[in-house]
């Protein structure tokens, strides 16, 4: 086993064991902490891969963004009612059967497909290539997508600002 | 290089610079009591050491020295890794921020930057969205009404700002086609300072990061009258002074960044003229980045001391009405001048 290896398995180690206690966890803090280190795994794994941009912008949007807004929720909602919030894990038959369905789907998947393997080196860096698919080829979806955030945003606002009346 | 001749030249530069900036903070506390005492007509601490040189090690082992308590309806595990999330984020910032030119020392081409990462202003912005978890952690763990309420406002003051402080850094990323820092300083060459062609998005970046930093005019997560102490009211000892240390390290990163982005790095158009060359203009390139830090760390200090606080709506406001819009039309006039002078 080599270093690469090494590396690989210790950020795959700590992104299931901290997605065992997102799950398992009963006080719901303790589940939003360690999600924490899980998109920390995933980001290292992408580093890994070598798409660093995406390990970036992995951080930034799901710890620096999502990941706060679930925070925030559960800590300002979490005393009002006198009654904590905890995870009820109570349907774990069928929650068992839908993952092994989804997991055996998935390892089909990854047996069967033809993948294609190209004996390239690890582009160096993968930020200009992304830059460039994104104005040219992807530009639709690109604009597509920023309009939905837009529309998500004026309807959070929409939302917020009902109270006054 | 071999892999061991890397890790070698990496650790003796990480422990230079976290030697400089753990003493640099040490003494940035002496000299904002220092300044604060000179704006007040005061004297301000001269006892220990001369004229008070010392001061910063009485205040460090005080703080040492002090008894840990936690409270009783705190959440332990989290309150105590409250300050370690701090401190950690306001050293690991500085990975990529560079200090000089490449030198050449025992036949060895160093890179005065601890990490050369290609997309080293994104990591910068990975890690100040981290910066928000000590401040919230520490608000909830501690069990107390004005530290959440301190971390509450902390955090959603720092990720407003977060969103002014990405668009400004766009505009420098217009101008030096990299997210790498040293191709952002290289591309500030002669007086082609960022602050003198995009003095917008200048002020924008640097009202931000005083708000990302939570310094005055912006401190109102620990807004004395409101909150007592805001987010680490209900800390003492070592841990008190990880965030203190946080704090001051922070006000560190802050100014590097705006010198690497905005004041050409260390860049000195004087030393290009003078003609030097070798370890004579090193050094002095070295200098001019430490100078300009050091006359933004007294920037900060002053406008502390000048400054009265705002009110939360007022941040607010001036957040995203003022510096987010202000940051767009920064965007527009950047990609103008790109556009008529082909830059």
């Amino acid at each position: 086993m080599d270093f690469y290896n090494i590396i690989f398995f210790l950020f795959a180690l700590i992104t299931i064991v901290s997605a065992f206690i997102v799950v398992t966890s009963r006080n719901i803090i303790y589940s939003g902490f360690s999600l924490l280190f899980t998109f920390f795994g995933v980001a290292g794994i992408y580093v890994l891969l070598g798409s660093d941009f995406i390990a970036v912008v992995q951080i930034m949007v799901y710890v620096g963004g999502i990941l706060i807004l679930i925070l925030f929720g559960v800590m300002l909602t979490n005393k009002i009612v006198d009654v904590e919030i905890r995870t009820g894990a109570s349907h774990m038959l069928p929650a068992a059967i839908g993952v092994g369905i989804l997991f055996g789907a998935l390892t089909a998947v990854m047996v069967f497909t033809g993948w294609k393997s190209e004996p390239g080196l690890v582009p160096q860096t993968t930020t200009v290539d992304i830059g460039k698919l994104l104005i040219t080829d992807y530009v639709l979806i690109f604009e597509l997508l920023a309009m939905l955030l837009l529309v998500a945003l004026i309807g959070a606002a929409t939302i917020a600002r009902r109270e006054k009346e | 290089m071999s892999i061991l001749e890397i890790i070698v030249i990496s650790l003796i530069k990480i422990l230079l610079v976290v030697i400089v900036m753990l003493t640099t903070v040490a003494y940035l506390v002496y000299f904002e009591r220092k300044i604060s005492a000179w704006a007040q007509n005061r004297i301000g601490p001269n006892r220990v050491g001369f004229h008070g040189l010392l001061q910063p090690f009485a205040d460090v082992f005080k703080l040492l020295l002090k008894e840990d308590i936690v409270p009783d309806a705190a959440n332990r595990p989290l309150h105590t890794l409250a300050p370690f999330i701090a401190l950690f984020v306001s050293f690991a910032t500085y990975a990529v921020i560079p200090f000089g030119p490449s030198v050449n020392i025992f036949g060895y081409d160093i890179k005065l930057v601890v990490a050369d990462v290609n997309i080293g202003i994104l990591y910068v912005l990975a890690l100040t969205s981290l910066g928000v978890y000590g401040i919230t952690f520490a608000g909830w763990s501690s069990g107390s009404k004005y530290s959440l309420l301190g971390g509450v406002r902390s955090s959603a003051q720092m990720i407003s700002y977060e969103v002014s402080m990405g668009f400004s850094i766009a505009g420098v990323l217009l101008l030096s086609e990299s997210l790498r820092p040293i191709d952002i300083v290289n591309a500030q060459h002669g007086w082609m300072w960022n602050a003198i062609v995009q003095p917008i998005g200048f002020i924008t970046f640097v009202v931000s990061a005083f708000a990302e930093t939570n310094r005055l005019p912006f401190d109102l997560p620990e807004a004395e009258p409101e909150l007592v102490g805001g987010y680490h009211t209900e800390y003492s000892s070592f841990k008190f002074a990880g965030f203190f240390l946080a704090e001051y390290a922070n006000m560190i990163i802050a100014s590097c960044l705006i010198v690497t982005l905005y004041l050409g790095g260390w860049q000195n158009p004087l030393v290009d003229i003078s003609g030097l060359t070798g370890t004579v203009a090193t050094l002095l390139y070295v200098a001019s980045f430490l100078f300009k830090v050091a006359f933004m760390l007294f920037f900060f200090i002053w406008v502390r001391w000048s400054i009265p606080r705002f009110r939360y709506d007022q941040l607010m406001n001036l957040g995203w009405k003022v510096m987010f819009p202000l940051a767009l039309v920064n965007i527009i006039w950047v990609a103008a001048l790109i556009m008529i002078f082909n830059l």
